[in-house]
């Protein structure tokens, strides 16, 4: 903080030397402590419910904590905790590659961000820029496109589940008509990985669609007709008019759907299924079935997510950075 | 942008403005027809099933044997009417809690400039951005040694780790759209800060406050991970977890599976037509002021 004396016509306060650092908490106290009681309740339950968890998570990602020597009670009696701290172990093992398949998952949880964005970006976008042209039928076509962001994500999971079914999936029935053989859609390695890729498209299209339609609807209608006025052509005015018009619309829905997708839980989960060792899984997903299958590995995943987390935070920084230095250039 | 005289004409143009030609409508609606065909099918598909009988499933595409059968089943049979309130106690009240705490912060970082005001900013961003990977393994310890694993209060309170945040960002986004002058107006008639919230702001908020309430419930209703371990009797499950029981490694009762999701989206899908406009509004405008 820093205490403004300015140099011509200096106010009464002026005279007074620089406050001691007692007094510049007491006066700051006094001008914001509602501003304080106000965000109060929220730092109460997010230092319970996030801050502590997290610490926790990332103390047991230093330790060998497993199902077998945590703490528990079973009936009456407590068995305490025989876990040892292990330091940076965890880490090493997984970076170094000795544990698991932490590159090919980043990878293919890289591949899987990066196309499900990409398509959602741009078939929303298309499917935006169709839409908001003057037209017959036009709410209705928007009902229909947005329909499937109100299904709830496990149950349209469910139901792409019964359309690919192998033996009495719909898609197989169509193919079969068409004369082509059935295809394994959820067996194979490369067909589970396309399977997930458009379900997670299908859910996340209508998202993207209505958020960039508010912002084409936003960019004024006159900078459109300068441009036209001046001789551009389509093209020239969706690059250099429309474009630049979403850009803060883009910037966020974009980080966010990065962000959505890296920890998309239930389309891999309840897709591919909880079976053994697949390697469509992308880290979220392993994480949790370190945690929760066989011999509860808690060390273990919980590395994963401070590694996912790490991940995603060094992806935010940078992407923001980003944004705004496009922005001072402009 | 390009700098032309202002003499220069453009190209010559046969239409007036706003117009297309035949071939560039019958495009359009094309792409369109397309895209809500493949929108729509899934959902389509589903209710036909759910309405053929247990076995109906496996002749996907024939057209007899329409029944109710498994709608009757669902309801008369088995636990799901037990899930659906399940589901509906633990997203009604992760979502009241988070709307709750969430609105005063919310209008603290709308209108004041204070020590900390970045940070909270940010850190509503940040946890939006965890995956539940990080926090599962510690709360399910905390839960369990707190024994409130397979209880409503447990996953209440792991789903407000998901909602507070979230609830917060959505509705500073909506305090900045209402003008800062009906504060001043509230303060120069001699409401204290928390008064002028209370009276003013909230009830003109009541919109935004929907909406928020509205998307956590969304969120809440449809979780499945922290549920699905967490929830550990029968009689506990939520709708996401229950609907995994009639399609597990053994047995495939997707006739029942179908009817379930279709009784479970027809509300949730109602409410959701009727808030989706207000929706992306609030989602996009939290992050374009920072």
């Amino acid at each position: 903080m820093t205490t403004a004396v300015s140099e011509t016509g200096s106010p009464p306060e002026g005279q007074v030397r620089r406050p001691g650092l007692l007094t510049r908490a007491r006066r700051s106290f006094d001008t914001h402590w509602y501003a304080w009681a106000m965000v109060l309740p929220v730092v109460v339950v997010l230092t319970v419910l996030v801050g502590y968890p997290l610490g926790r998570g990332i103390y047991l990602s230093f330790t060998d904590a497993n199902e077998a020597n945590i703490g528990r009670t079973i009936g009456v009696n407590h068995i305490p905790s025989t876990y040892e701290f292990v330091g940076l172990d965890n880490y090493w093992k997984v970076l170094s590659g000795q544990e698991g398949h932490f590159y090919s998952r980043l990878t293919w949880t890289v591949v899987w961000t990066a196309s499900c964005v990409f398509l959602h970006y741009t078939i929303g976008l298309g499917l935006a820029l169709l839409l908001n042209r003057r037209m017959r039928f036009r709410s209705l076509y928007r009902v229909l496109l947005i329909l499937p962001w109100a299904v709830p994500a496990f149950v349209a999971t469910f139901s792409w589940r019964l359309i690919f079914n192998e033996k009495y999936g719909v898609l197989n029935a169509f193919l079969a008509k068409l004369g082509a053989g059935p295809v394994d859609w959820l067996g194979d390695e490369t067909l589970q990985k396309l399977s997930a890729v458009a379900v997670n498209v299908w859910l996340g299209v209508p998202f993207m669609m209505v958020a960039i339609l508010g912002g084409l609807q936003s960019i004024p209608a006159e900078l459109h007709e300068a441009a036209e006025m001046d001789g551009a052509t389509p093209w020239q005015r969706f690059r250099h008019v429309t474009l630049p018009g979403l850009r803060p619309v883009s910037g966020t829905v974009i980080l966010l759907g990065v962000i959505w997708t890296f920890n998309m839980f239930q389309v891999i989960y309840l897709l591919i299924g909880q079976g053994a060792s697949s390697e469509s899984e992308i880290l979220v997903t392993y994480s949790y079935r370190l945690a929760f299958q066989g011999v509860r590995d808690y060390a273990g995943s919980a590395t994963y997510g401070i590694l996912i987390l790490s991940l995603l935070l060094v992806f935010a920084v940078f992407y923001r950075r980003m944004l705004s230095r496009q922005e001072s250039v402009r | 942008m390009s700098a032309m005289s202002p003499g220069t004409t453009g190209p010559a143009k046969s239409r007036p403005r706003g117009e297309r030609s035949r071939g560039v409508s019958v495009a359009l609606h094309t792409a369109l027809i397309v895209a809500s065909l493949v929108s729509v099918f899934p959902v389509l598909f589903v209710v036909f099933v759910s309405l053929r009988g247990r076995d109906g499933w496996q002749e996907p595409t024939k057209f007899v044997g329409f029944e109710l059968s498994n709608y009757t089943h669902i309801l008369n049979n088995t636990e799901f009417l037990t899930w659906f309130g399940n589901s509906v106690i633990i997203a009604l009240g992760a979502t009241v809690l988070g709307v709750l705490v969430a609105a005063t912060a919310g209008y603290a970082v709308s209108r004041m400039r204070f020590p900390g005001h970045r940070p909270l900013m940010w850190t509503f961003l940040v946890v939006q951005m965890f995956p539940m990977a990080v926090l599962i393994v510690p709360l399910y310890n905390i839960l369990g040694r707190l024994e409130l694993l397979d209880s409503y209060t447990g996953l209440i309170l792991t789903y407000c780790s998901i909602s507070v945040p979230f609830c917060a960002w959505m509705l500073k986004g909506y305090f900045d759209t209402i003008p800062a002058e009906i504060d001043e107006a509230g303060r120069v008639d001699g409401l204290s800060p928390f008064g002028t919230f209370w009276r003013l702001i909230l009830p003109l908020a009541r919109p935004g406050l929907a909406v928020t309430g509205f998307y956590s419930f969304i969120t809440a209703w449809g979780e499945v991970a922290f549920a699905t371990q967490f929830m550990s009797s029968e009689k506990h499950y939520t709708l996401a977890v229950g609907l995994q029981t009639f399609v597990g490694q053994q047995k495939a009762e997707w006739g029942l599976m179908t009817a379930a999701a279709v009784l479970i989206t027809v509300p949730a899908g109602l409410v959701f037509f009727l808030a989706q406009k207000h929706l992306v509004a609030g989602l996009t405008a939290g992050g374009t002021k920072g």
